[in-house]
C-alpha cells in the first residue's frame, strides 16, 4: 500500500469521528490516484455509515397533544415516549436493536430463589441533569410512584406481582416477586419506568430532571418539545446530535408534507397510502421495522353466540388476513395467525394449521354448531386502530360468503377504549405488543387480568402460564409457550389479524445503526442513538 | 341625544352578551358532562384500570358532583381566574390563561394577517365587479370565487401543499415527463416562481415576527380563499342594488365618472350590509378554523378545543368556548355599531 | 272601509297570481346560459340520485380484488383503497349526499322559518327568548359543537341530520325573522290583522308568498353548505357511517393521494363543486330575477 493510500484509510476512520473535513479527504483521496468524484462519494459513504458529532434534527411525532405532560404516569402515545421517556431518561434495562435485554442505567442483573428475586446493581457515579447521583432510593421510589393504591400509572398492573422493592445499599435494588418471572427485566424497560430523583421520599417528575441523553429545554403540549445534549450522559460519546426538537404532526398528509419540503427530518408513521411519491423523492429514505404490535378483533367467549367454540373457528376462517395486510396495511404488515406472539419474539411457534379465508371450513363448523346462517355485530371504530372501519368492512364481504352477516357499527372515536372494548360482544383492539411472550400472555390472555380482552378462561392455558414463567430450562419452556400458542389458536377468543410494521421515513442525511423493533422510533431511543450524517 | 342613543343600545347588547356568555358556559359545561367517559379514563385509555381511574379522579376533583363543579368554576371565573387544567398534577400546575393566552395570540394573529389580505381583496373586487358588471372579468371573479367555496377547506389547504412539494418533484414524475417538454419546462418554471411556502406552521413563543408571518402564509391564502368568495360577492351585490337608486343616477347625470360614482356615492351608503359579511368572516377566522390549523400544524384555539373535548378537559374547553363566543359577539356588535354609524337609520329598527 | 276592503283583496290576489306566472315564463325564456347549464347539472345530479342502483355497475359495497385499480374498461375510474369500484361510490355517493343534504335543509328550513316568521309577527316575549336562543346557539363554534354533540349522540344518519339541521336553522331563522319583520310592518298584511284573520291564515296567504324568494335562494346555498359541513366533520372523525358512500368523505379518505398526483380524489371533491357551481348559478338567476338581495351566509 502506498503512503498516499495509508493515510487515506486513517483519514476514512477519521471521518467517523468527525475529526477530518471533507475538503481535506478529497485532497488525501487526489493525492491516493482517486477522482474528485470517487474520492468525494467514499467520503459521504463513510460519513453515513459512522456516527457524527454535532448537529440539529427536527422530528416529526405522529401525536402530541395539549393534555400531555413529563409525568411518566401516563406517556400515552410515541410523541411523550420518544420525547421524555426516549430522549430525557432512562430505565434499568432497555431492549436492543436484536430484541434483547441490555442492562441501561443497571450494570447488571441477576436473580435468585426460581426467579422469585431480581437484584440488579446500579452504574457507578451516574448523574441526573441536576448533578445529583442516582442512588437506589431513587430506583426505588421512582418504581413505587407506579405501585400502590393511589397511584394514577398506566402502568400499575406491570408491578403488580412485585410484592417488595428495597435498596441494599446505594448501588444495589432488590425487587421480590409474589411468584418467579424469568422475564422480569424485559418488563423493567418498559417506557414507564423512567428513574427520577427522589425529594422528601417522593419521585420527582415535575422538575424534568432525569438521566437520559438530552435536557429539556423547551416544551409546548401539544406543540414542540426542544432539547439539548447532556454533555454529562454516563454512555461514552452518546448523543450525537447537539439538539433534537420533536414537533407533533397529527395529521397524516401534513407529516408527509413536511418531510417532503425539508421542514423535519423524520416522521413517525408514515402514510402508507403515498410512499411511493415519497420514495421517488432522492433525498428520503423509508424505514420498515416488523415489530411486536398487532390488531385483533376479540371475542367475548362468555357471550352467546361466541361462547361456542365452533363459531369462534367458524369466525377465524371466514376473515380474509391477506386481504386485511393488502388494502388496509398495503401489505406492510405481516399476516397473523390467531397468535399475539411476534415472530421476533423468542419462544414463538407458528401454530398449525394457518388461518385463512375458506368458506367450505367456515361453513363445516357453523354447521357444526347446529347454525345454518349467522348474525353478529362488529363494533369498531378508527381509534381502536387506523384502518379499522375498512378491515370491518372488508370482513362483512368475506363473512357474507360464509352464511354469515356481520353488521358493522362505527363507534365514536372518543371513549373508545371505555365504552366499546371490554364492553361489546366483538369489537377491535390493538396491542402495541409486548417483549416477551409470557408478558404478553399474562397481560392479555390470562384468566385473571383486567384486560383479559375475550374473558378466555382456558385451564390448560392459565396452568402452563404459571409454570413456563418460573421455568428455567429452555427447552422445556419453549415447548410450554408452544402449547400455549397452539391453544390461542385453536381456542382462544381473539382474532389476531396482522402484526403491524412500524413504517417511518427520514431525510438521508439522518444516520442510525440496526433498528429496534419494540417499540416505534427505534424503539423510543431514537435521539439517543441516532445521527446527522454529514452531506 | 344621538351618541347616548348609541352608548344605551351598546350597553344594553353589551349586557345581553353577558347573559349569552354566561348560557353558552352551561350549555358547554353539560355537553362535556354528557360525553362518554371523562378525563381520567380518556388520558388512561386502554391501559385504565379502575383503581387508577379513581385515583386520578380523586385528585382533579372529578369525584365531586357537577353541579358542585360547575358552580365552584362560576366562582372562580367571576373572580378572573380561569382554573387549571386537569393535566395539571400536585407541585405541576397548569393554568388554563397559561394554556390558552399562546394560542390565542397565534389565532388571533392569523386571522388578523388574513383579514388584511382578504378584505381589501374582496372589496376592490366587488367594486371592480360591480363596476363592470356582466363583463368577462366578473364572470371570471365569480366563477373562481364560487369554486373555491365549493371545495372543503382541507381539500385547498391540501391542493396548496402539493403545490408547494410540486416544486422539487414535478420534473421526475410520470405526468410530466408524459407532456411535451416545453411545457413541462414551462409549468415547472411556474411553480418555481411560487415562493416555498412552508407547509408546516409549527411556530412557538420564541418565533419572530416575520418568521411568524412566513410561517403563516399558506394558512393564510386557504383561509383568504375560503372567505373572499362570501365578502366579495356582498359587496358587489351591495353596491349594485345601490346603483340602481336615483340619487346614483343624478350624480351620473352630473358626469361623474363610474369609479368616482362608486366610491363616493355608492360604497358610503352600502357599508351596512358589507360589513355585517366582513364581522361574520371575521369572527368565522377566529372561531372556525379549527381544519386548516390541523392541516398545517398551527397551534391555534380550535385546534387546543378540540383537543380539550377529546380529552375531556373541561376547565379548558370551558375557556376556549367563552373566548369563541365573547369574539362572535364583539365583532357582531362593532358590525352593528359601524352599520349604525354609517346609516343612523338603524337604530331605531322597525 | 269595508267597501274598499274586498276590492284590495281581489286586485292584490290577481296581481300575485298574473305576475307570479307569467314572470316565471318569462324569467324561464329569458334565463342565462349559466342558468339554463345550472339548472341541467342539477337535474342530471338527481335522476342519478334516484336511479344509483339501475346506473351503478356494482353494489355499492362491492369489493374487489385489486385495490387502487387504474382508470380501466372495467374500473371506469378505478378502485378505491378497499377494491371497490369508484365510478359506484361516486353513483351512490351522490343518493347519499344529496339525499342527507336535501333532508338535512328541509328540516333546518321547516324549523328556522316558522320560527323566524312567528317571531316577526309576534315580536315580544317569544322574539326576545327565540333570538336570544339562538344568539346563544351561533357564538359556539359550530363545527365543535356538532363534533361534541355526535360523540354524544353517536354518529348515525338520523343523529347527523338532526344537529347540522339544528346548527342550521340558527341562520334561516336570522334570515326568515329579518324578511319577515319586512313584510309585516305592509299595508296589507296590517289590514288582514284588521279583519281579524288567524295567524296561520296569515303566514300561509300573505306572508309566506312575499318572503319567499330570498329563502329559497338560501335554500340552495344552505344545501350546499351542509355537503362542506360532513366533509369537515368526517375530516374530524365523525361523519357518514361506512360502509355506505358519501362524497365527503370520500374526498377525506383520498385526499392524500392528490400527493401522489393521482386525480381520483379530485372527482368527489369536482362532484361537490360542480354541483354548488350549478346551485349558485341557478340562485343568481333567482336572485335577479326577483330582484330581491341576498344578505347573510
Amino acid at each position: 500500500m502506498s503512503e498516499s493510500g495509508y493515510k487515506l484509510r486513517i483519514a476514512q476512520s477519521l471521518i467517523g469521528r468527525g475529526k477530518v473535513s471533507r475538503r481535506d479527504f478529497i485532497h488525501l483521496g487526489l493525492a491516493a490516484g482517486l477522482t474528485v468524484a470517487a474520492s468525494d462519494q467514499i467520503f459521504v459513504t463513510v460519513a453515513r455509515a459512522q456516527p457524527q458529532q454535532g448537529g440539529f434534527a427536527k422530528l416529526g411525532m405522529a401525536h402530541g397533544a395539549t393534555t400531555d405532560s413529563i409525568d411518566p404516569a401516563g406517556y400515552p402515545d410515541t410523541f411523550t415516549q420518544t420525547a421524555f421517556s426516549g430522549a430525557m431518561s432512562n430505565g434499568l434495562t432497555e431492549v436492543n436493536a436484536k430484541g434483547e435485554i441490555q442492562p441501561d442505567l443497571a450494570e447488571s442483573f441477576e436473580s435468585s430463589n426460581a426467579a422469585k428475586t431480581w437484584v440488579f446493581k446500579l452504574r457507578k457515579g451516574v448523574t441526573f441533569h441536576n448533578g445529583k447521583t442516582v442512588t437506589a432510593e431513587d430506583v426505588v421510589t421512582s418504581m413505587r410512584y407506579h405501585m400502590g393504591g393511589d397511584t394514577k400509572s398506566a402502568a400499575k398492573s406491570l408491578l403488580e406481582s412485585v410484592s417488595d422493592i428495597k435498596a441494599d445499599g446505594p448501588e444495589t435494588v432488590v425487587f421480590t416477586l409474589n411468584s418467579g418471572n424469568a422475564d422480569f427485566p424485559y418488563i423493567m424497560s418498559d417506557y414507564h419506568f423512567v428513574i427520577m430523583p427522589s425529594v422528601d421520599g417522593k419521585a420527582d417528575w415535575a422538575s424534568g430532571s432525569r438521566t437520559g441523553a438530552f435536557v429539556l429545554e423547551n416544551f409546548q403540549p401539544g406543540v414542540s418539545a426542544k432539547l439539548k445534549r447532556n454533555p454529562n450522559f454516563f454512555k461514552n460519546g452518546r448523543p450525537y446530535l447537539d439538539e433534537v426538537e420533536f414537533i407533533a404532526i397529527t395529521d397524516l398528509a401534513a407529516r408527509m408534507a413536511a418531510l417532503s419540503t425539508g421542514e423535519v427530518d423524520y416522521i413517525g408513521r408514515a402514510d402508507l397510502k403515498t410512499l411511493g411519491m415519497l420514495k421517488r423523492n432522492p433525498k428520503i429514505e423509508i424505514i420498515e421495522v416488523t415489530g411486536y404490535g398487532h390488531y385483533t378483533l376479540p371475542m367475548n367467549v362468555t357471550m352467546a353466540p361466541f361462547d361456542n367454540p365452533d363459531v369462534r373457528m367458524a369466525m377465524k376462517w371466514a376473515i380474509n388476513r391477506q386481504e386485511i395486510a393488502d388494502k388496509i396495511f398495503l401489505g406492510h404488515a405481516t399476516v397473523a395467525n390467531d397468535n399475539p406472539i411476534a415472530p421476533a419474539i423468542k419462544f414463538y411457534k407458528n401454530p398449525v394449521p394457518q388461518h385463512r379465508f375458506d368458506p367450505e371450513k367456515a361453513r363445516h363448523y357453523l354447521k357444526k354448531a347446529g347454525m345454518e346462517k349467522l348474525k353478529v355485530d362488529l363494533s369498531v371504530a378508527d381509534a381502536a386502530f387506523a384502518g379499522a372501519v375498512d378491515a370491518a368492512a372488508l370482513i362483512r364481504e368475506t363473512a357474507a360468503q360464509c352464511g354469515i352477516e356481520v353488521n358493522v357499527i362505527r363507534e365514536a372515536e372518543d371513549a373508545y377504549w371505555d365504552n366499546i372494548w371490554l364492553k361489546k360482544p366483538w369489537c377491535a383492539s390493538y396491542w402495541s405488543g409486548r417483549a416477551t411472550a409470557d408478558w404478553m400472555f399474562t397481560q392479555a390472555f390470562a384468566a385473571e387480568s383486567s384486560w383479559n380482552e375475550s374473558f378466555w378462561k382456558n385451564p390448560r392455558f392459565n396452568e402452563l402460564l404459571v409454570q413456563a414463567r418460573a421455568e428455567t430450562d429452555e427447552a422445556k419452556r419453549a415447548a410450554m409457550y408452544g402449547e400455549m400458542q397452539q391453544l390461542t389458536h385453536d381456542d382462544g377468543g381473539s382474532i389476531v389479524l396482522v402484526f403491524n410494521n412500524f413504517v417511518s421515513a427520514k431525510s438521508k442525511k439522518l444516520g442510525h445503526g440496526d433498528i429496534a423493533p419494540n417499540w416505534e422510533n427505534d424503539g423510543l431511543k431514537m435521539a439517543e442513538r441516532w445521527w446527522i450524517a454529514q452531506a | 341625544m344621538r351618541l347616548n342613543s348609541v352608548a344605551k343600545t351598546v350597553l344594553q347588547r353589551l349586557g345581553l352578551g353577558l347573559i349569552t356568555l354566561f348560557i353558552v358556559s352551561i350549555i358547554i359545561f353539560s355537553a362535556v358532562a354528557m360525553l362518554p367517559g371523562d378525563f381520567a379514563k380518556a388520558t388512561l385509555g386502554q391501559s385504565a384500570t379502575p383503581e387508577t381511574v379513581a385515583a386520578l379522579q380523586h385528585e382533579i376533583g372529578l369525584d365531586r358532583p357537577p353541579v358542585e363543579r360547575y358552580f365552584s368554576w362560576v366562582g372562580k371565573m367571576l373572580k378572573g381566574d380561569f382554573g387549571s387544567s386537569f393535566a395539571s398534577r400536585t407541585g405541576y400546575r397548569r393554568t388554563v390563561a397559561e394554556i390558552i393566552a399562546p394560542r390565542l395570540y397565534n389565532t388571533i394573529f392569523l386571522a388578523v394577517m388574513t383579514a388584511l389580505i382578504a378584505v381589501p381583496l374582496a372589496l376592490g373586487l366587488g367594486i371592480v365587479a360591480a363596476l363592470y358588471r356582466n363583463s368577462w372579468f366578473d364572470r371570471v371573479v365569480n366563477t373562481v370565487t364560487l369554486t373555491t367555496i365549493s371545495f372543503p377547506e382541507f381539500f385547498i389547504a391540501y391542493m396548496l401543499a402539493f403545490l408547494i412539494i410540486s416544486r422539487d418533484t414535478f420534473a421526475g414524475t410520470e405526468f410530466a415527463q408524459s407532456l411535451p417538454a416545453w411545457l413541462a419546462i414551462s409549468i415547472n418554471w411556474t411553480l418555481n416562481v411560487v415562493p416555498k411556502f412552508p407547509t408546516l406552521a409549527n411556530i412557538n413563543d420564541e418565533t419572530p415576527f416575520w418568521d411568524h408571518v412566513w410561517r403563516a402564509a399558506l394558512p393564510s391564502i386557504t383561509l383568504t380563499l375560503v372567505i373572499v368568495a362570501h365578502m366579495m360577492r356582498m359587496t358587489r351585490a351591495a353596491i349594485l342594488n345601490m346603483l340602481s337608486s336615483p340619487y346614483i343616477d343624478m350624480a351620473r347625470l352630473k358626469g361623474m365618472g363610474p369609479m368616482v360614482v362608486v366610491v363616493r356615492h355608492a360604497l358610503p351608503n352600502a357599508w351596512a350590509p358589507i360589513v355585517t359579511v366582513v364581522a361574520f368572516n371575521l369572527a368565522y377566522l377566529i372561531v372556525g378554523v379549527v381544519i386548516v390549523e390541523v392541516v398545517f400544524v398551527y397551534p391555534g384555539v380550535g385546534q387546543l378545543m378540540v383537543d380539550a373535548v377529546r380529552s375531556r378537559d373541561v376547565p379548558v374547553v370551558q375557556a376556549c368556548a367563552l373566548v369563541f363566543a365573547a369574539a362572535y359577539i364583539l365583532l357582531n356588535l362593532i358590525a352593528d355599531i359601524i352599520s349604525i354609524a354609517t346609516n343612523p337609520r338603524l337604530l331605531h329598527p322597525r | 272601509m269595508t267597501s274598499a276592503e274586498p276590492l284590495i283583496q281581489t286586485t292584490r290576489a290577481h296581481r300575485v297570481r298574473r305576475t307570479r306566472r307569467s314572470r316565471m315564463r318569462m324569467a324561464l325564456k329569458n334565463a342565462p346560459l349559466s342558468a339554463w347549464f345550472g339548472m341541467g347539472v342539477i337535474l342530471c345530479y338527481v335522476v342519478i340520485a334516484l336511479f344509483a342502483p339501475l346506473i351503478a355497475p356494482y353494489r355499492e359495497t362491492q369489493v374487489f380484488s385489486e385495490a387502487f385499480a387504474p382508470w380501466s374498461h372495467e374500473f371506469t375510474f378505478g378502485t378505491d383503497q378497499l377494491g371497490r369500484d369508484m365510478l359506484t361510490r361516486l353513483i351512490y355517493g351522490a343518493r347519499n349526499t344529496i339525499g342527507i343534504a336535501f333532508i338535512t335543509t328541509t328540516f333546518s328550513f321547516a324549523a328556522g322559518m316558522t320560527l323566524g316568521l312567528l317571531a316577526a309577527m309576534y315580536r315580544g316575549w317569544l322574539d326576545q327568548l327565540l333570538s336570544r336562543a339562538v344568539d346563544v346557539l351561533m357564538s359556539i363554534p359550530s363545527l365543535i359543537f356538532a363534533l361534541m354533540l355526535l360523540s354524544i349522540f353517536g354518529s348515525s344518519i338520523p343523529s347527523l341530520i338532526l344537529i347540522i339541521a339544528l346548527l342550521d336553522s340558527t341562520r334561516v331563522f336570522r334570515l326568515a325573522r329579518a324578511v319577515g319583520l319586512n313584510v309585516v310592518v305592509m299595508e296589507y298584511v296590517e289590514v288582514a290583522q284588521l279583519r281579524g284573520e288567524g295567524p296561520v291564515w296569515m303566514l300561509r296567504k300573505e306572508i309566506l308568498p312575499n318572503v319567499l324568494p330570498p329563502l329559497i335562494a338560501e335554500f340552495g346555498l344552505r344545501f350546499c353548505f351542509v355537503f362542506l359541513t360532513i366533509a369537515a366533520l368526517s375530516f374530524l372523525g365523525v361523519g357518514i357511517q361506512p360502509p355506505s358512500a358519501d362524497w365527503g368523505s370520500m374526498v377525506r379518505e383520498n385526499a392524500t393521494l392528490i400527493t401522489y398526483g393521482d386525480v381520483t380524489p379530485l372527482l368527489p371533491a369536482g362532484a361537490i363543486a360542480l354541483l354548488t357551481v350549478a346551485v349558485n348559478f341557478v340562485v343568481d338567476w333567482f336572485l335577479h330575477s326577483t330582484s330581491g338581495l341576498r344578505d347573510e351566509k
